[in-house]
């Protein structure tokens, strides 16, 4: 047969590309898409062999974007082993210390990367699709704002903990710095403006978006929608928390199902492979692996900020509860099914995250010199959970009696999205595919679209490739001949 | 006259050093109207093909961060290096090897056994990634893992480094600057480092102690003033180049090496072994091999950053 081949991107297949394998069947509609993840780095093997207290400051280099995550999971993963406690003011630094990294990570989402589809436009020319796209679009003030706001929430972070990116902060049982109340204040006046920052943020949303009757059409479009099982953190009154809580498993139809402990995660969590991937598929042991299906009968789980907006009853702060109201609202009550609207549940933490932050920022006791209790106990295991900003991140260590790790294991944010991630691409491709139809970079664009709004991080996941990952879509005839590739880099 | 044209570019890296970038803030602004960013992933949307396009030395500066470990790493480096003028190894991982590089203690078999089968939250099908997968549509491709992790000057001849595991965002700042200024210094130089070691810069008390054990700040807290080593904690300060400030010393724990071996050294693992022999209460060898032999997992305590970049670069598996 002859080969039809449109190429965005002439390089055809690179290791490190994410690979979307679309097959057509004889009328040229999708029989079956695969997603693929190509590459692996393996840290679960790195961490053998090492004392453990040194662990939360070798697994900061899974992600440079998110170390925060994995500083913190690894780190009460390993006041687990050592069976301590921090003290309170050591626990309150750690989490006004990841509400900061959460206003990083956030803004970045947003504006470097999920802005340029909503701000610039989904079909917008391939070269205005980008952060200084969104910049011209919305001003260079804005983009200061933006710029500056980051910034502080990168200074919070290295105030607190001596560095934002790959702290080497948390030790067993605390923490190996407090700080003075000059920077308490100081930290307090980064917060405040944090906080401003991100209700100007949603400002934007409003406006840019839901103000926009084609975009808020395609956050409300069955093209990018899902029904499975959303699993997310919440405190005793099972409102929101990033840092600690109990892990709360609502179903499709917003009913809670499950709720467990840090430690119980292998009662309910179990990872499926495939052989065509480097990538697991996590899934909830009760209900079972069924494949890549949504519904209440596969196991499969979303983690995210929707999943974490439709576990949680509310949020712990005013402004953020404010938000979350409208938000459900708009949306047609709970659970939210609508995946674009992920990028407004982000956008919604990010206020939370600022308010919290401030809250802890206020608190005396965080400039107390009790921030560390020394271990006395023999060294075992431990399971550490936070929510990572792409999901919840599980860090899970067993170690000999002298402290030197011999089993550890890692379920990461964007590895919990996985079997969602593939069934929305599929969902995208078979909606958006159609006989007759030439797919073009438009199409590309909007398939990416159910990819990107997950903010799949593969750094984390495969412990790879930085940020977004590169995109080769394949489509296969029948004959499973390749008709065409679209392919780009990650952004 | 054209604005200089910069590049930054990953290989096997975890995005801190594109973070350690953007950390400048509000400058990338102003980086963005003095230059032009012709390929940068991580923000914008040039392609390769269009860096393949250029006419080879048409990039003025190009950062390459992470250590290259695939066949497409290599290709990005032969091209990039086409490309560029000037040709920095951008943090550790380039400049070293970084963390990535203690894949070079493990080979693919032990990875795969770790990650899929004996990961206990793993369900009991016992499926390992293969290179090819027959579906019933069709047949499904992986590329094969892992090379031996190599930092960028084993592949491609590098102008510079720029150290740091990321480089700070002031030194990245100053780099740029200095590039964009024709101020660098002689080809081959280490910038955004000192000539000197990590203990120059670091605020902590020097006594000249000696210690007859080490210790472990799992179980214990070192006084916050003086010397980690001193006091008995791995701090591989004295093997490491200065630039950072000393900041895990200063944030209260010890150096481990991102910032790569002082001049003239050779095997940062090595330099930092004799650095804490030298501190033990002992006149004879035996005895001070007996005490460095209590430090639990010495390849990944003295060479975390450096396997690939050490004498050795990997251990040999079957």
């Amino acid at each position: 047969m002859s080969s039809r081949r449109i190429s965005i991107d002439p390089i055809t297949r690179l290791e490190g590309h994410g690979n979307i394998e679309i097959f057509l069947d004889e009328s040229g509609a999708v029989q079956e898409c695969y997603f693929q993840v190509p590459e692996l780095r393996g840290f679960e093997k790195f961490l053998e062999g090492m004392p453990v207290e040194e662990v939360p400051r070798v697994v900061t280099r899974i992600c440079g974007v998110c170390p925060g995550a994995h500083h913190m999971a690894a780190g009460k993963a390993v006041d687990a082993v050592y069976s301590v406690t921090p003290p309170p003011a050591a626990r309150k630094l750690r989490e006004l210390f990841y509400c900061a990294h959460f206003v990083h990570s956030h803004i970045a989402h947003f504006y470097a990367l999920a802005a340029a589809d909503f701000v610039v436009g989904p079909d917008a020319e391939p070269a205005r699709r980008n952060v200084l796209g969104v910049v011209q679009e919305v001003g260079k003030e804005v983009g200061l704002d933006v710029l500056r706001h980051r910034g502080l929430a990168q200074k919070i972070q290295a105030t607190l903990a001596g560095r934002a990116t790959h702290p080497v902060w948390t030790l067993p049982g605390g923490v190996s710095k407090g700080i003075t109340e000059a920077e308490r204040a100081e930290v307090q006046g980064m917060a405040e403006s944090c906080v401003a920052f991100a209700g100007r943020s949603l400002e934007l949303f409003d406006r840019a978006v839901l103000g926009n009757k084609v975009y808020l059409d395609l956050i409300l479009s069955e093209t990018y929608e899902l029904s499975t099982y959303h699993v997310g953190t919440v405190d005793r009154q099972n409102r929101l928390n990033f840092y600690d809580g109990e892990h709360r498993v609502v179903g499709p139809e917003g009913q809670e199902v499950l709720r467990y402990q840090d430690a119980e995660y292998l009662e309910h969590i179990a990872e499926h492979t495939e052989p065509y991937s480097y990538l697991k598929f996590p899934y909830l042991r009760r209900v079972g692996w069924r494949g890549l299906t949504d519904g209440p009968d596969s196991g499969l789980y979303q983690a995210s900020p929707l999943s974490r907006l439709n576990v949680a009853d509310g949020m712990a702060t005013p402004l953020a509860q404010a938000a979350y109201e409208r938000y459900v609202d708009t949306l047609g009550g709970k659970p939210v099914r609508k995946l674009l609207a992920t990028h407004w549940a982000r956008l919604i933490e990010m206020l939370y995250a600022a308010e919290r932050a401030l809250e802890l920022s206020r608190d005396p006791e965080i400039t107390s010199p009790e921030i560390r209790v020394l271990p006395t106990a023999t060294p075992r295991e431990g399971v550490g959970v936070v929510e990572a900003p792409r999901g919840i991140l599980t860090h899970h260590y067993r170690t000999d009696e002298q402290g030197l790790v011999t089993m550890a294991n890692l379920i990461v944010g964007t590895t919990n999205n996985h079997g969602p991630i593939c069934i929305a691409i599929r969902n995208a491709a078979r909606r958006l595919i159609q006989p007759g139809r030439e797919p073009d970079q438009g199409l590309l664009n909007m398939v990416e679209m159910a990819f990107r709004l997950f903010d799949p991080c593969f750094s984390c996941a495969t412990h790879s490739l930085p940020g977004s990952m590169p995109l080769t879509v394949t489509l296969r005839g029948p004959d499973g001949a390749r008709l065409s590739t679209l392919s780009r880099r990650g952004r | 006259m054209s604005r200089p044209r910069i590049a930054s570019y990953w290989a096997s890296a975890c995005g801190g050093c594109d973070v350690a970038l953007l950390d400048v803030h509000e400058r990338l602004l102003e980086l963005a109207e003095r230059v032009e960013i012709v390929f940068w992933p991580i923000a914008l949307d040039a392609k390769y093909a269009d860096v393949e396009a250029l006419p080879d030395g048409a990039i003025d500066l190009t950062l390459l961060n992470g250590a290259i470990q695939t066949s497409h790493h290599e290709a990005m480096a032969h091209l990039l290096r086409r490309k560029s003028k000037t040709l920095v190894a951008c943090g550790s991982c380039a400049h070293i090897g970084g963390i990535p590089g203690l894949a070079n203690l493990f080979n693919r078999e032990q990875i795969f056994q770790a990650v899929y089968r004996d990961a206990p939250s793993v369900d009991s099908d016992d499926v390992v990634p293969l290179t090819r997968t027959e579906t019933p549509v069709g047949a499904l491709e992986l590329p094969e893992l892992h090379s031996t992790v190599r930092t960028l000057s084993q592949v491609v001849e590098v102008d510079y480094s720029l150290p740091g595991c990321p480089p700070p965002a002031e030194r990245v700042w100053e780099a740029l600057q200095a590039a964009l200024d024709g101020a660098l210094p002689p080809r081959g130089a280490v910038l955004g480092a000192t000539d000197q070691t990590q203990c120059e810069d670091c605020p902590r008390e020097k006594r000249e102690l000696r210690v007859s054990s080490f210790r472990r700040i799992a179980t214990e807290q070192p006084e916050p003033e003086r010397c980690l080593l001193e006091q008995g904690f791995l701090c591989l300060g004295p093997a490491t180049r200065g630039g950072c400030g000393a900041l895990c010393q200063r944030s209260g724990v010890g150096c481990r090496g991102c910032f790569g071996p002082p001049p003239g050294v050779l095997d940062q693992g090595a330099k930092a072994l004799g650095a804490v022999a030298s501190v033990l209460e002992c006149d004879d060898e035996a005895r001070a091999a007996e005490l460095v032999g209590e430090i639990p997992d010495p390849v990944r305590s003295f060479a975390r950053f450096s396997i690939p970049s050490s004498l050795l670069r990997r251990r040999s598996l079957p």
